[in-house]
């Protein structure tokens, strides 16, 4: 907790777990207001490959989602809070991904499922996909695996239910829905003549360092 | 079903003029294929569907091969008496000529009614480059639409009387064709742990080797 005056004052995190296994709640607006948020994250009703699969067998009955309040998967980007990129994002593909995030509302979260997601996967070298959604969108949670099984989903739901709750409500770590100046929205690529253009949203990817591979003796 | 020789007789009988070569196949599987000409393909792949004994009713398979240009050395083996009355010298004479690029389309017929197939047929352009218009069998075999517009996003192949030509894998403003040998994929390298093959040249194109920097004198 990074703001300590929307927690209950003079008292560590120890204590007040102590004070609730004994029935007392002693909390803040921040945890409660996070609390609230972590549990319904709603995911958006959309899939781009294999991996939608897993998401899918993920909200049926034997994994179950709505165990931890996401399964009310929106078919609109207006009233989802989650993009879970659950497969190969080809370049034709890309600029309507990134609409879709523009058009979510926020506070939103970007899961990226998947090793095509995150890097490009097995298609890494083709002409034809991106090399990881996080090129143009900001990812929270990657979930590595080709697919990952409905398991690693919910963990990375979980995870992303933990990162929630830690997020301050004021201050310079809030998160961008709480900053007034904060821009929200990611520039669309347009797919030209030979590849898609730009390549990369800047602000967000780095060009990667100068390295320098030692030759072999 | 008749041999493939015995169906490029009887094409020819019924199509004078066309020129139907039948292609032979020398790897294990031998699918030999008739290679159609391009004014009459459309006439004989009608004749091929129709026809009572063939019944070639279902295309499956739409498929494109690029061959560029290449230099061909053709070996002849002659054998040279020898003049001293010894025995025969063999000879090999060595010639170079170059084998014009061109690109190929490859259709595999079948027969739903008879339960017979593969016939293959192929369809050769001119050249890689203006002479690349070949004509659509989507009017014989509807299959083919799909994967003739896979054979022009790909390749290139311009198909004359196809229903909707447009590209169907890339987008509609790409300009390559990116099964063609001498696409180059953009260049937008990224590091990787264990590079090998094309990917090593890459990386040492993108992260030269340092220039190895002279030691500093070892202090007595």
């Amino acid at each position: 907790m990074s703001d300590p005056t929307f927690n209950a004052p003079g008292i560590t995190d120890m204590e007040r777990d102590e004070l609730r296994r004994h029935g007392i709640l002693l909390t803040g607006l921040e945890e409660l207001y996070n609390w609230g948020r972590s549990h319904s994250v709603w995911p958006l009703n959309f899939g781009l490959a294999c991996c939608a699969i897993e998401m899918i067998a993920a909200s049926m009955a034997k994994f179950d989602i709505a165990r931890f309040g996401s399964e009310v998967f929106r078919p609109s980007p207006r009233q989802a809070d989650l993009l879970i990129v659950s497969g190969t994002v080809t370049k034709k593909m890309a600029p309507q991904v990134v609409r879709l995030w523009n058009q979510m509302p926020e506070p939103k979260y970007c899961i990226a499922m998947g090793a095509c997601a995150i890097s490009g996967g097995p298609f890494k070298q083709g002409y034809n996909v991106l090399k990881g959604i996080d090129r143009f969108i900001p990812v929270d949670i990657y979930i590595p695996g080709c697919p990952p099984r409905p398991e690693a989903l919910l963990h990375g739901l979980v995870q992303l239910q933990e990162k929630i709750r830690n997020q301050a409500i004021s201050g310079p770590a809030a998160p961008r829905h709480l900053q007034a100046e904060a821009d929200c929205n990611c520039p669309i690529p347009e797919c030209g003549a030979h590849d898609i253009e730009p390549t990369r949203n800047d602000a967000l990817w780095p060009k990667p360092p100068e390295l320098l591979r030692p030759t072999k003796t | 079903m008749e041999t493939l020789p015995q169906l490029r007789d009887r094409i020819a009988a019924l199509f004078p003029g066309a020129d139907v070569v039948l292609v032979t196949n020398p790897s294990p599987s031998a699918q030999h294929a008739l290679r159609l000409d391009a004014p009459h393909a459309r006439a004989i792949a009608t004749f091929l569907r129709d026809d009572p004994a063939l019944q070639l009713d279902q295309c499956t398979n739409v498929t494109g091969i690029d061959w560029p240009e290449k230099e061909v050395v053709d070996v002849t083996r002659t054998t040279v008496p020898d003049p001293a009355g010894g025995a025969p010298r063999a000879v090999e004479e060595k010639t170079k000529r170059i084998e014009p690029g061109r690109l190929e389309v490859v259709y595999h017929l079948y027969s739903i009614a008879l339960g017979h197939g593969p016939v293959v047929l192929r369809l050769v352009t001119g050249n890689r480059t203006d002479a690349v218009t070949l004509p659509s069998l989507t009017p014989v075999w509807r299959s083919a639409e799909f994967q003739e517009r896979e054979v022009y996003d790909l390749f290139g192949i311009v198909f004359e009387g196809h229903p909707d030509l447009r590209r169907i894998l890339m987008w509609d403003g790409f300009k390559d064709h990116p099964m063609r040998r001498d696409y180059r994929e953009p260049d937008d390298y990224e590091w990787e742990p264990t590079p090998h093959g094309d990917v090593l040249a890459k990386a040492k194109q993108h992260y030269p080797a340092p220039t190895p920097t002279p030691s500093a004198p070892s202090t007595p």
